[in-house]
Parts: structure tokens; C-alpha cells; sequence
């Protein structure tokens, strides 16, 4: 099964459908309380990571029979360093995005904590794409 | 629980339904379809919450209630009300004329239920002490959100303050308190008035604990009728005093009323009323969208407990009687009792739940991920052939609705309207065999209805 979703850049309060919808897919599917609510904290926090960051985006969501598969795929400034935006509290955010109470650089260590697999690309002034996997 | 019996106090009374659809549209577990013309109700999914009852044009959906006269089979009986009762009353008609009343009618001992209040009060502190890493804690008073979140939100269950009812505290003190006055316990009928028809599910059926400590409930419209009546017979008499009136703390008169709860608690407290409000935030706080919060105190009714099913006063006029009784007692200085001190000790063991609070998803569409997988594979695809407009003509609430009893074998594609009108024109079926189809849902009067009004 398939599910995409479109991302707006600064849209805070649009952030979270995604996950709100998966969710409940998820529990039509009788998948655990406690994988389903891995699975919403990782896709939030990534579709935040794109409002937060990027231009645009787009997710792709596949549940597969035994694993949930969610690719975030954004036009944006890209991350220059990736191991070091995966410290906790490390954050380029802007004071504007700082002032809504987003951006404390939690966003991709939170998303490592919830995923079984987690990739990251990124191409400087093109984009991120963010591949995570929970098996199911 | 598969296969569990639930009681229900409400009921649709078949003769009066006509199948409008109305209490189909707004129930918040889409427990209700049309099948021949009536409303049918999935007694699995139906969590008590009365939405319906408001919602029905006919009255035909009642709360059935016990007959008043078992009160007889006790000796000694006591009935329990909620400051609820109180609002129900034009100004005229004092608290001292209520308690006497209930006296007449039978009962030996009558007790404002909310005086059980501030030893839940203590108590759900207590609990909160103890439990920190359970937050945030959602209150138990209300019936229906307890089986809301049974069978929509399982993950939250945890949440959910493991405390007796209000009701059941206040029960289990009475029925003490009487047998160590001597009195044999099988002697004593502990009776509820009732404002809505989730206590009466929560007597008969209890979450959480084997049996509850109320023998019976009487429904607040037909109490409400009757101490009026013994009024109006009783006018020239002077009222007898009766030795139990006593008065409540403002916080306990509040307690029912929104916002009445929360205020007893420290931190962060959000106080939500009416049930699709309720939903909202259960949505959020199971997307982990909400900020840290202590306390949520929810409950199933518009303005809560005044705004119960069975009242017979308009909500906003109850508040507003109970708000008056508050600044009387705070301007006379009235003395006031609700931690029951001398039973203390044996109440705190008495009132914790000791059963599980199960899970009962109404969500799943199986058992097995897989075979769920393959059926939301199939609605989705049926889903594609709908019209999407949720007209309720098929007999469910919405087209995934719909397509969700399809796949689970409760419902025919073809109930569709929009499904009938492209199969009769492709001639895959006749116009007769698509009224059939109709009849079936909607039953034969609605068809030769029509038919009559053209002759």
C-alpha cells in the first residue's frame, strides 16, 4: 500500500497529516501501540525537518507485509555535514523557526531512535532525501 | 475482548425509529446502520455516550431503567444524587424540599453523591504521586470516555486514572457506614439517580472491576418528574426535616461542572467537553502533538455532566442554579464535610480498580496484519468505485463506512445508490431488483410510501 503527501515550506500548523493519517492506517492494521507511535514521532519529526528547512517536499509512504517504508524527499539547501547534524541540539534553524518552538536539533536524532534503517542523501542547494524503515 | 457481552442502557425502540439516519450521522464510533427501515446498533462499538439519543427526532431511542419499585426488595435504602439534580429545579423549590421528598418515596437515607469527592480528590493526587511516569492522566469519572478509549484509543488506556467511580466511593462509604450501624448488608439497596446513560452502563457493566457497589440506578427525567409531582400533591404541607442534610464544598458542588475537576489538581490541566472535542484532543495526544500536559479531565457531554442525556433542565440554566447554590453557601458560611475522615483507611483500599482495563479496538480490520492488509487493500479499491459524498442511502454513516462492512462481510456493494442507478442502466440488474435493494435497507412502507402519493 501506498500513501503520498505533499510537504509546504513554513507551514508548521499543515505539519503532521502524514502522520495522523498513517497512524490510522496503521491501526486498521492491527500493527503494536508502541511501533505505531515510532512510526508518527519519525515521520512528524522528518516532515517538520522539511517546513523547517527545505522548499518543498514530498513523502512516499510503503507498507510492505513486513516493514513500513517512508521516503521524504525535499528541494532545499541540502545538510553540508550530516554526522553532525545527527548530535542532539545540533540545529541550523532559523530565529524565526526557533521562535515557534521547533528547531532544538532533536529532529534527526529522534528520527535515528525510531528507525530500524535510516539513509540520508543530501546535495548542497538541491536537496535531502531521508529513507526510513520500521519493520513491522 | 472477543465475543464480550456489553450492556447498554440505551435502546432503539423499533416501533417509533423511521430510519432517519440522524443518529447514524453523529455517532462518534459509527456504531449505527440502517437495516429495514430501522436503526440497528453494533453493540461492540457503542461506548454509552448518548450522542444519538440527543440527535433522534422521534424519541425513539430511550434509557431503559430499573423498575423503580426493586428499591422495595432492600430494607434499607439509600439513593445517591448527583448536585446535578439540584440544577435540574426552578430556584422555588429548595434543597431541604428535595431531601424530604426522597425521603417520602422510600429512601432512609438520602446522599449527595459528590461528597465522595474529595477523597477522590486525595486519592487521584496520591495516584499521580505514585504513577509520575503515567503521565498525562486522564480522569475516569466519565464513563464513556473510559470506553472510548477502550475501543478507539488502546494505546492511551495506560493513562487513565485507575479509581473507582465517584458514584461507587460514595456507595461503598454508604453501605460501611450503615453496616456499622448494625444493619445486615444484604438489608441495604444503595440506588443511583442517574444523568446519563454511561453510569448506568458503568453499574451494569463495570470496566476495570468485577461488580460495581450501586444496586440500582433510577434515571434522573423520571426522579425529576416525580419529586415535581410529590411537590405540587405535598404544597400545603410543611416540609419534615430530615437528619442527613448536610451541605457540600464549593469544589464538590463544582465537581460535574467543566473545568470542576481539573481545578482540585496542580500543573498543567486541560478540561475538554463533548465528545467529538474529545476526540480531537485523543487524536493529538496520541500523535504525541500535545505539549507536556498533567491532567486531562474529558467528558462525553456538551458542558458535562449538566448536559447529560437524562436531564430535564436546559445545561446552561443547571450551571447556573449550581453557581447560585455555591455563592449561597460561601456567603452564609455554611459548614462543609467531603473527605469522610473515619472511613479513610478503608476506602483507600476499597476504590482502587483492581481489574484490567482492556483493549477492545474497533479500529482493526483483523486480527492478522496480513490478512487486515489485504482488506484495506480491498477498500481502498472499493473506495475508488464510491461516490464519496456519505450520503448515509446505503444504510452506514459514510462510503468508508461502507466499504469497511463490505470487506468485513456485513454489506453488498450494490447498496450504493449511485452503484444501483450505473448497474440498472448497464442492465446488469432490473429497476425492480434495484427498489428490492433499497427495500431492504430502508424497508417496504418508505417505497409504497411514495407509490401511495402519486395514486
Amino acid at each position: 500500500m501506498e500513501f503520498n503527501y505533499t510537504i509546504e515550506r513554513g507551514n508548521f500548523s499543515g505539519a503532521g497529516v502524514a502522520s495522523s493519517n498513517i497512524k490510522k492506517v496503521l491501526k486498521q492494521l492491527n500493527v503494536d501501540n508502541a511501533l505505531i507511535k515510532r512510526v508518527v514521532i519519525a515521520l512528524y519529526e522528518a516532515e517538520i525537518n522539511v517546513v523547517a528547512h527545505a522548499w518543498e517536499g514530498q513523502i512516499h509512504v510503503r507498507i510492505k507485509p513486513h516493514a513500513i517504508e517512508m521516503v521524504i524527499a525535499d528541494k532545499g539547501p541540502g545538510i553540508p555535514d550530516i554526522d553532525r547534524a545527527m548530535q542532539e541540539g545540533y540545529s541550523t534553524a532559523s530565529p524565526e523557526v526557533r521562535a515557534m518552538g521547533f528547531g532544538a536539533g532533536m529532529g534527526l536524532p529522534n528520527i535515528r531512535k525510531n528507525c530500524d534503517e535510516l539513509n540520508i542523501e543530501s546535495k548542497i542547494n538541491v536537496g535531502t532525501t531521508v529513507t526510513m524503515i520500521i519493520h513491522l | 475482548m472477543e465475543g464480550e457481552a456489553f450492556y447498554h442502557a440505551l435502546k432503539i425502540t423499533e416501533a417509533a425509529c423511521t430510519g432517519c439516519t440522524h443518529c447514524m450521522h453523529v455517532c462518534p464510533t459509527s456504531a449505527l446502520r440502517i437495516r429495514n427501515g430501522k436503526a440497528v446498533l453494533n453493540e461492540a462499538a457503542c461506548i454509552d455516550c448518548g450522542v444519538c439519543l440527543k440527535s433522534c427526532p422521534q424519541r425513539a431511542i430511550i434509557v431503559e431503567q430499573d423498575d423503580f419499585n426493586k428499591i422495595f426488595q432492600f430494607k434499607y435504602r439509600v439513593i445517591l444524587i448527583p448536585t446535578v439534580l439540584m440544577g435540574q429545579f426552578p430556584e422555588e423549590v429548595t434543597e431541604e424540599q428535595i431531601f424530604s421528598e426522597l425521603h417520602n418515596m422510600g429512601f432512609h437515607y438520602v446522599m449527595e453523591v459528590d461528597k465522595a469527592t474529595g477523597i477522590i480528590a486525595d486519592e487521584t493526587r496520591e495516584y499521580m504521586k505514585k504513577n509520575a511516569h503515567l503521565k498525562p492522566f486522564i480522569s475516569s469519572s466519565c464513563p464513556a470516555i473510559v470506553r472510548l478509549i477502550q475501543v478507539r484509543f488502546p494505546s492511551l488506556i495506560k493513562h487513565i486514572i485507575r479509581l473507582k467511580q465517584v458514584m461507587d466511593t460514595a456507595a461503598i462509604y454508604a453501605r460501611k457506614k450503615f453496616i456499622d450501624q448494625g444493619i445486615p448488608e444484604a438489608d441495604i439497596g444503595v440506588f443511583f439517580v442517574t444523568q446519563c446513560a454511561a453510569k448506568i452502563a458503568a453499574i451494569k457493566s463495570p470496566v476495570g472491576e468485577d461488580r460495581s457497589s450501586v444496586d440500582g440506578v433510577v434515571n434522573m427525567d423520571f426522579m425529576y418528574n416525580k419529586i415535581l409531582l410529590a411537590l405540587k400533591k405535598n404544597k400545603d404541607k410543611a416540609v419534615v426535616p430530615v437528619p442527613e442534610q448536610y451541605h457540600l464544598p464549593p469544589e464538590s458542588i463544582n465537581w460535574t461542572l467543566t473545568g470542576g475537576e481539573a481545578s482540585h489538581y496542580d500543573g498543567r490541566c486541560l478540561c475538554i467537553d463533548e465528545i467529538h472535542n474529545v476526540i480531537e484532543i485523543l487524536e493529538k495526544l496520541e500523535n504525541d502533538e500535545l505539549p507536556e500536559i498533567d491532567f486531562l479531565e474529558l467528558r462525553a457531554c456538551d458542558h458535562s455532566c449538566a448536559g447529560g442525556v437524562l436531564t430535564a433542565n436546559n445545561r446552561f440554566l443547571t450551571i447556573e442554579r449550581l453557581h447560585k447554590r455555591i455563592d449561597i453557601y460561601r456567603k452564609n458560611n455554611y459548614v462543609t464535610v467531603n473527605k469522610m475522615p473515619l472511613y479513610r483507611d478503608f476506602l483507600h483500599d476499597q476504590i482502587q480498580l483492581t481489574g484490567e482495563i482492556h483493549p477492545r479496538s474497533i479500529e482493526k480490520l483483523d486480527e492478522n496484519r496480513l490478512v487486515a492488509m489485504e482488506k484495506m487493500q480491498k477498500i481502498t479499491r472499493i473506495l475508488e468505485v464510491l461516490p464519496r459524498i456519505d450520503c448515509g442511502a446505503c444504510g452506514a454513516p459514510s462510503c468508508e463506512a461502507l466499504a469497511k462492512d463490505i470487506v468485513q462481510g456485513k454489506a453488498k456493494l450494490d447498496q450504493c445508490i449511485f452503484r444501483q442507478k450505473i448497474l440498472t442502466e448497464n442492465g446488469q440488474i432490473t429497476p425492480k431488483e434495484s427498489t428490492e435493494l433499497l427495500a431492504k435497507i430502508w424497508g417496504k412502507d418508505k417505497l409504497n410510501k411514495n407509490k401511495k402519493d402519486k395514486e
